[in-house]
């Protein structure tokens, strides 16, 4: 088992009241395997997401990614077991704007130094067909050569599990296509996959699919 | 791909942001520096101010010193002269000699031994060149119906200078007469012609000319002779020493010698016009030294004054460069402090999602710092170019331009690597606060605004 949260909860204090973003859930995830999570928008899937990426501190309930517990972990420790373990993408891209395509490709190999991170960087670049965009910038991109370098920037430390929060929202039919075969070849190749989503068509595509409403799993 | 091609990246992404930082150092680390070129300005100019001064003072004081050393060589050399030529004149009278008759009529009535002479000659106790024993007395020339002053002298050598002042005294071989001026003039006188005097026969050996004084109506005989036409044989009236060798001081003591000797004599001092001149010498000399110790004062004062004068203007610079200096430093730090925070702010985004790949929150935290020393040595470095030549171009409008003048003297050279240190440690301060802030952010809060 990969992924495992267990009665998992976070609530968010308000003004007025208390958010329950997720309620006691529970879930696990294997290696190779390509999960959604489904829902509506607000019911707490973002809130998921980032606690299983060591991101988000829950209120209660046992975290288990790659046979640790990230938040029994100190911060920095924390940091190096997301640079190791865990790739995102998201719907924003989060692209570093004055880098490079190459250079934010390689931005996680200043987290975990490794020596062959260039080539590493640039075969991925190959791989998603960017080797002739390596020395633009964000903005010179179209949406889905943006999300491809995400992609490419996911899959550089060789994590063993990939984090997509809406990642085909700002993309067109083909562009999302494109994504959502990545992600499934990662599974594929033995990674594991938690894709959010509102949209149900693209949730049917993954291996299973795990629907939420208000913060719960259904 | 590194931390510092990360920053070096983000500066050229945000020109604005970094340039303005660098322009906010720029001009702090300028300002201390110009001022700091000005104030070191003004300390050489006050520097070469007061050595000038001072060897202005000192060449005053040189030509000072120089008349004193001349007063007191003049003086030294009429001393001299007056011990060796001149020494000092005594005349030695009988006690009861009434003073007021000399000074009076030139003459004397009160007689004592002839002997006294060959006794004061006889002792050591004053070197005494000449000693003449004189007889002085107003009598008639009954042949040409004339009074006149007889005076009787013997002795070696003539003394006859020049000096109006000098006694006239004379050795007159025996039928010899010398004759006064007033006398040979109403006598129609000439040397060689011969003459009675109270029945004596006498040839006129010379004639003097004016004096001015009883000497005018004097006329000089041997003494033998002028003791036989008087009735004194073996009596004299008084005995001139002349040229008594002995420092002037001691005239008191040598006067109580001679009375030792001489019983029953007075001592007077009479015609020592060298010792005058030596008096006009000695206060010429006193007026150089006082002129050379007011001088000295003068100078001191006057160098004091400028001194105080520059120290007052230089410490007024100083005081308001103490006001300004550090609200500039101050003003400078608050701008790039928010020019940090600005920066800090537009870059949440990109830090949260480089700590959600795996940053440490410490390795954010040195992408802002080095940006901030970046940022304080940029700006520092153009900032000391500019003070340098800013303050030198001031420094030339306010004429502080000393003779011997250095851009960069101890005091800049400080300042500069004062401000070289400062410069990056008060931005690396100024960014601190909106770097640990943006470093400790919570990554899911940015990441959660899909
Ligand atoms: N930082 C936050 N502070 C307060 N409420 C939040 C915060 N983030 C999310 N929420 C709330 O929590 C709920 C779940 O949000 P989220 O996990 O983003 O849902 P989803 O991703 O499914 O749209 C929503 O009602 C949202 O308004
Ligand atoms: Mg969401």
């Amino acid at each position: 088992m990969l992924v495992e949260l267990d009665q998992v909860s976070r609530t968010y204090p308000t003004q007025r009241s208390v958010v329950r973003a997720v309620q006691e859930v529970s879930l696990t995830l294997d290696a190779g395997q390509f999960a959604a999570v489904c829902g509506p928008s607000g019911c707490g899937k973002s809130t998921l997401l980032l606690i299983v990426g060591g991101l988000l501190r829950p209120d209660s309930g046992i975290v288990n990614v790659a046979g640790q517990q990230p938040y029994h972990l100190s911060p920095d420790a924390r940091a190096a077991f997301r640079a190791s373990q865990i790739g995102f993408v998201f719907q924003q891209f989060h692209l570093v704007p004055y880098l490079n395509v190459l250079d934010n490709v390689l931005a996680p190999a200043l987290a975990v130094p490794h020596s062959d991170a260039l080539d590493r960087a640039q075969q991925l670049l190959q791989q998603f067909g960017l080797s002739h965009r390596s020395r633009h910038v964000p903005a010179a991109l179209s949406s889905g050569e943006r999300q491809r370098v995400a992609m490419a920037r996911a899959l550089l430390n060789r994590p063993q599990l990939i984090l997509a929060d809406e990642p085909t929202g700002n993309l067109d039919r083909a562009n999302a296509a494109g994504v959502l075969n990545s992600l499934k070849d990662f599974a594929e190749s033995g990674g594991a996959v938690l894709l959010v989503t509102h949209d149900d068509d693209l949730a049917d595509r993954a291996d299973r699919v795990i629907r939420m409403l208000d913060g719960k799993i259904v | 791909m590194t931390i510092w091609r990360l920053v070096m990246h983000e500066i050229r992404h945000r020109r604005l942001n970094f340039l303005l930082s660098l322009l906010g150092v720029a001009v702090a680390v300028g300002s201390v520096v110009a001022a700091e070129v000005l104030m070191s300005r003004e300390r050489q100019v006050t520097n070469a101010i007061l050595s000038r001064k001072q060897i202005e003072v000192e060449q005053t004081m040189t030509a000072r010193q120089k008349d004193v050393a001349e007063a007191g060589a003049a003086l030294q050399d009429v001393m001299r002269k007056t011990m060796r030529e001149l020494g000092f004149n005594i005349l030695i009278l009988p006690e009861a000699q009434d003073l007021s008759e000399l000074h009076l009529n030139g003459t004397l009535s009160e007689t004592m031994p002839e002997s006294y002479v060959s006794k004061l000659a006889s002792t050591s106790i004053v070197t005494v060149n000449h000693l003449l024993p004189t007889v002085t007395q107003k009598v008639r020339w009954n042949e040409r119906e004339i009074d006149v002053i007889l005076h009787g002298t013997r002795g070696e050598v003539p003394i006859l200078h020049a000096s109006e002042k000098k006694p006239l005294l004379e050795a007159v071989p025996a039928g010899k007469m010398v004759v006064g001026c007033e006398i040979h003039r109403r006598l129609s006188l000439k040397v060689d012609d011969r003459v009675t005097f109270r029945g004596r026969e006498f040839t006129i050996s010379r004639l003097h000319p004016e004096r001015g004084s009883t000497d005018d109506v004097s006329v000089w005989i041997d003494l033998a002779e002028a003791q036989e036409l008087l009735g004194l044989q073996n009596l004299i009236h008084a005995i001139l020493a002349l040229e008594c060798e002995c420092a002037g001081d001691r005239i008191t003591q040598i006067r109580a010698e001679i009375r030792e000797i001489l019983p029953g004599t007075q001592v007077i001092e009479r015609y020592s016009q060298a010792l005058t001149r030596a008096e006009a010498r000695g206060r010429a000399k006193l007026a150089a030294e006082e002129a050379l110790d007011k001088e000295r004062q003068a100078g001191a004062a006057a160098l004091e004054s400028e001194s105080a004068s520059r120290a007052a203007l230089e410490s007024s610079h100083e005081q308001l460069a103490s006001v300004l200096v550090p609200v500039g430093i101050l003003s400078a730090a608050v701008w790039v402090g928010l020019l940090a925070f600005s920066n800090a702010r537009q870059r949440c985004a990109e830090i949260g999602i480089l700590r959600a790949i795996g940053l440490r929150a410490s390795q954010i935290q040195r992408v802002f710092l080095t940006r901030a020393v970046l940022v304080g040595f940029g700006g520092a470095a153009p900032g000391i170019l500019c003070g340098l030549i800013l303050g030198q171009i001031f420094a030339e409008r306010s004429e502080l331009v000393p003779e011997a003048s250095r851009l960069i003297d101890s005091g800049t050279l400080n300042i500069i690597a004062f401000s070289l240190v400062m410069a990056p440690v008060l931005s690396v301060v100024a960014a601190w606060l909106p770097a640990a802030l943006v470093a400790r952010q919570d990554p899911a809060l940015v990441l959660q605004l899909d």
